[in-house]
This record gives structure tokens, sequence and C-alpha cells, in this order.
């Protein structure tokens, strides 16, 4: 089986507040300790990774920038996405016209879906060996952090949706481009991040099922996040329980019961994918340290 | 948190930090002081439906029973898609025109896969309660989208493109649109053709043809929206969780309500840990003789951990304090168990609200 870090483009989504973001970057940050040239792109004006890896370059994040050796970062910028399309598609002097033309820029914010053809169409133009962009390097991969779960499979739906609308003509062909870099195993690769937790597993196993109804797609990986140490053996537990009350006891039996809860979700999202979730612990504790959680990460990858 | 002579309470927040519950349990302790109260909101996993007994919510506000409370309790689950089909049905001026928006193949395929759709929708919703005169008190889950903009921006955000001028030459048939509207629009026109594809082109300009008989509906929709999003009787309740994002997300919310002019009621942080009150080292000594050295080095972990956690919760909590200049926040520590029943948001009510709640 191919590899996860062998795909040129990784799309990491999952439930708001499951920690994507870190993940997305801590899958990047091992990508490109093993030498790969990676870019990991947010969308949706969202410029945390840079954040997450280094507070100093937190905000901005319109243009390509290195954040780390051979690790780069990107927020796509569906305005700026037109202005590259525009560019590449017609004469300069065209392009010049549409660009500052104000009926085509309200038309254009105002047709549905365009700016997440566009989100999407700049993430492909990114994955290319051979780039659109002018002067850029390719990537070795290309890791999306998507937005949340179902906002998540609205955007990569995007494509389909809008060569479906258009029927013809060059939007249409390009969209279909994409939906069949989208749509292909061997380049694309989508990961589902989840905690061990009741509603975060049952919106992973609903994601499984959307993207196999809209686009006929298979989750890669599964990464749950934010496990919290299993210490106590069920006899040790049952030892607790009969003690004397004391608050840290107290303390440790609660910890155990979640830590509990977290290890008959994991089964049950392990059921019902049939994927071994990766899995995280470092997020448990405190603020993350992104180091931290790709050394984790790093020998679990498929 | 005041709430008190609110009529709109607007619950925002980022994803995953209890917002879906934490506006249940508001409606709740309302309902509870005898208001007549709908909670609408947009949680996918039907798990507030479950919570407050109900087989399933529908678009529309359904009585909750078995709350024992001294007001009524109605909560309603938002589907934007029905939202969105209803009310282009009331803003249209006939039925015809409702049936060109609805039957039109760019409305049918992409109008769900537009970002803020959800937005608009649920605003759009919140506007029409507000004048059921079923209800004392609204509380809004707003959806999760992570930029706070899409949502205020919501009611701008369609109506923004329906600038007379600017669509009177879209709605224009294309050959004749550089007669009537001078050269600049026709070179565009025939560029964006040549992106596009004519076939798109047109079906563009059929569906704003269409809209076009909803336009003043859809402005003073816009309007109303948004004078009463900025109403004295609206407020903005803000919910976080400790982490770093929700936090940084809160504290951004924060800056464009008060950019916005918007008024903002009160801050909960949920799931917030107690420090413990011994340090890990005594409670090993102390546990040692009963439980062997080795068990009650694992419970000192335990405590560790959770000290760990309360230093990152407290400083979290003091950086909103700073920030947002709130006083005293509204903290919720973490609950031994998911809020999965009206027992359940109870508990948290009286969290939220105080006992006497």
């Amino acid at each position: 089986m191919k590899g996860l870090l062998d795909h040129r483009l990784l799309v990491v989504t999952g439930k708001g507040g499951v920690g994507k973001t870190t993940v997305a970057a801590a899958i990047g940050l091992a990508a490109s300790r093993r030498g790969r040239r990676t870019m990991v792109a947010e969308v949706a004006r969202r410029t945390d990774v840079a954040g997450v890896l280094d507070a100093a370059h937190a905000g901005g994040g319109a243009a390509e920038r290195e954040i780390a050796p051979g690790l780069f970062h990107l927020s796509v910028d569906p305005e700026r996405a037109m202005a590259e399309y525009l560019r590449d598609q017609l004469p300069p002097a065209a392009a010049g016209v549409l660009n500052r033309s104000r009926v085509f820029g309200l038309l254009a914010a105002a047709t549905p879906g365009l700016r997440e053809l566009l989100t999407v169409g700049k993430l492909w133009e990114l994955a290319q060996l051979d780039r659109r962009t002018p002067g850029a390097d390719p990537y070795d991969l290309v890791i999306v952090d998507a937005p949340a779960t179902g906002h998540g499979v609205a955007v990569l739906n995007a494509p389909q949706a809008f060569a479906g609308a258009a029927h013809s003509g060059p939007v249409a062909r390009q969209a279909r481009i994409i939906q069949a870099t989208l749509s292909d195993p061997d380049v694309t690769a989508i990961v589902a991040v989840a905690r061990a937790e009741q509603l975060a597993v049952t919106e992973t196993l609903a994601l499984q099922d959307a993207l196999r109804e809209s686009l006929g797609a298979e989750l890669d990986a599964i990464v749950v996040n934010a496990l919290e140490p299993d210490r106590f053996t069920p006899a040790e537990a049952r030892r607790l329980a009969t003690h004397d009350p004391h608050p840290a006891i107290e303390r440790a039996l609660a910890a155990h019961a979640r830590a509990r809860r977290q290890r008959a979700q994991l089964a049950r999202l392990t059921r019902g994918t049939g994927h071994r979730p990766l899995r995280l612990h470092a997020h448990a504790l405190a603020t993350p340290d992104l180091h931290a959680l790709a050394d984790e990460l790093a020998p679990q990858l498929p | 948190m005041n709430l008190e002579g609110k009529r709109v309470i607007v619950v925002a927040g980022s994803g995953g930090v209890g917002k879906t519950t934490t506006s249940a349990a508001l409606a709740l302790g309302l309902a509870a002081r005898g208001r007549r109260v709908a909670v609408v909101t947009i949680d996918p996993a039907r798990r507030l439906a479950t919570a407050l007994g109900l087989e399933e919510l529908g678009n529309e506000p359904r009585r909750v029973q078995g709350a024992d409370v001294a007001g009524e309790l109605y909560a309603m689950q938002l589907d934007a898609k029905r939202t969105f089909d209803e009310l282009i049905e009331r803003l249209a001026p006939d039925e015809r025109a409702a049936e060109d928006v609805l039957g039109n193949r760019i409305y049918r395929e992409l109008s769900g896969a537009m970002t803020g759709s959800q937005e608009f929708t649920a605003v759009a919703k919140l506007y029409e309660l507000h004048r059921d005169e079923r209800f004392d008190v609204l509380v809004l889950d707003t959806p999760p989208s992570r930029n706070a903009l899409d949502f205020l921006e919501a009611p701008d955000r369609l109506t923004g493109f329906l600038d007379g001028r600017a669509l009177s030459a879209l709605l224009a048939p294309t050959g004749l649109a550089a007669r009537i509207v001078g050269r600049g629009t026709g070179v565009a026109f025939s560029l964006l053709g040549r992106i596009t594809g004519i076939d798109l082109l047109d079906d563009l300009s059929v569906f704003f043809r269409s809209l076009s008989g909803l336009i003043d509906g859809f402005r003073r929709r816009a309007a109303g929206v948004k004078a009463l999003l900025g109403d004295r009787a609206t407020t903005f309740v803000l919910v976080t969780s400790p982490e770093r994002e929700p936090v940084e997300e809160a504290i951004f919310f924060h800056g464009r309500l008060r950019d916005a002019g918007m008024p903002f009621g009160g801050l909960v942080v949920n799931r917030v840990h107690a420090p413990p009150e011994a340090e890990p080292d005594g409670i090993r000594a102390e546990l040692a003789p009963s439980l062997g050295e080795r068990l009650a080095g694992k419970v000192a972990e335990t405590t560790a951990d959770v000290a760990v956690l309360a230093r990152r919760d407290a400083e979290a909590i003091e950086r909103l304090r700073r920030e947002l200049g709130v006083e005293r926040p509204v903290v919720v520590p973490l609950l031994d168990e998911d809020v999965c029943d009206l027992e359940g948001l109870a508990l948290l009510r009286r969290h939220l609200m105080g006992a006497g709640a």
C-alpha cells in the first residue's frame, strides 16, 4: 500500500475543536523532516498553522513562505487565486481589465460556489509538479488544513458541483480536471482527525459515509488526538474505588473513567472504519508542542 | 452575565467548545424563570434533540415536554436549504418569480455550496422568529464557522452584490450589455465568457434575472436583520474552552463585535480544571502507606496532570479577562459526563445562571 506521505495532496479534516490544524501541521513537520518539500495550506481565511509552529509567524500568510526547514505555509485567498487564474488564462492586458472591473468583481462574488472552486483550484495548482505560478518550485506534498467536517466535504465537492452546473466551457473543463485529481486515490489522501469522544466519533463515521456517497472516496487515515493516559489496571481501579475518600483518589478515578470512555470510543471508531487510528497523547496536556506531536506521529505514519 | 430584558441571545464561539449545550442550558434557565423561550440550533448530530427528549427537531420550533419549567421551552434545528427556499418564497412578489429561482439550475446545484449561506439563513430565521408572539426570548446557537465575520457579515453578504447599477448590467442580455452600460463592462463580459464558457454565463444571467424581483425584499430583510442584531434587546454571549485556539477565536470575535458596535453580554468558559488542593509529592507520601508506592505514584501523576491543565486554564481565563474586559466570566468546571439529557442540561444551567435560576 502507498504510504500516506507518498501522495501529492493530503486533505486533513475533522470536527471543529479536535485539533485539526495542529495535527495537519504536525504531519507537515514529520514529512519535512523526512526530506519532503512540504506545503501546509489553510483555507477560509485562517492563518493558524504558522501560529502553531511559531507565534512570530502568525498572521499574514497570503504568500508561500518557509516556516521551518522544508516546511512551507500558505493561507489560500480566493480573491488572490482568482487574479492568478485570470493571469494564467488570459493575455496580461485582458486579465488586468477583468481584475479591475467592478462588474466582474460583483459577479464573481455573487456566483454561488465560485470561492470554493477557486480555493480548491489553488490547492490543485500547489500540488502540480509543473506549477502554473511563474517561477514557483513544486512541492513533494501539499497538506490541506480543510474546514470542519461538514464544510470540508462541501469544499471537496465544489469542483464536482461546479462542473455539473456549468456543463461545458473552460471552467467546467477545469473543474473536471481538479475533480479527477481529488478523486484519484494515488494522488489524494483524506485524513480525518477526531477525538475519542462520542460526538467526534459519530461525525467521523458520518464523514466516511458522506465521502463515499458524494465523492466515491475513502478515508486513508484517522488520527485520534488528545488521548488521556490510561494509567490504572482494572484491579488498581477497584482498589482505588474501595479506598477511603480522598480528593486525589477521586481525581484518579475520574481520569480513569475518562480514559475508559476514550478507549470505548476508540474501539467504536476502529470498528466503524476498519482503520487502526493513529494515536496522539501529547495534546491532552496543556499547550501542544508541535515537535513533540511530530515525534509521536512519525513512527505511526502508514 | 446579565440577560435580563434581552429578547435575542446569540451564542457564538468556535466549534467544539460546547456552544450547542450552552445555548440549550441558557434557554432552559430562562424558561425556568418563566419566560417563553425558543432555542435555535444548527447541531448536525441531533444530540440536542436527544438531550431535550425530542425524537427529532424540525425546521419550526417544537415545544419541549418534560422540562419542568415555569415558562415554555421550544427548540428547532435549522435546515439551511429549506430556510433559504422558504425565504425565497416569502420574498418573491409572486409564485412564478419564486419558482423561477427555486427551479434555477445554478440555485439548485450551488446554493448549498456557498460560504455563509448557513449564517445568512440562521439570521433570517432569527428575524422571523423574533416577530413571532409565541416567544419572549430567542437563543441562537450560531453555526460552527471558524470565522465570526461570516456571521456578522451575513446580512450584507447576499445584498452586497444586489447593488442597483451593477446588477442592471448583469441583468441586461449579454449582447446589449455593452451598449447599455458602456464599453468597459462589455469587454469584461466578453472576457468573462472566454473564462467561464458561454453556457455558464447565460445560466448565471438567468439566475440573476430571476432574483431581480426579490431584490427589494432581500434588502429590506437584510436591513431588518442588521437592526435586530444591533438592538439593545439583543446580546452576544461568547463561549470558549480554555484551549489556545478557541481562546484566540473568542478574543478575535469580541474585537469584531466591538468594531461593529454589537452588544456583548457575557463570556462562558467551559471545561475548566480546578487546581488540586495538594502537591503530587505530598499525595504520594500520604497515600503510599495504604496504596503502596506504585499505585500512590500513579495517583500522584494524575494530580500532576490536572495541575498542569489547571494552570493553563487559569492563564487562559486571566488572558480573556484582560482582553475582553470581563471582570467575572462564567466558569463551568469540566463535568464528569457529557451532557446528554435534560438532567445534564439542568446541571449545566445551574453552573451558568446560579442555583436559583
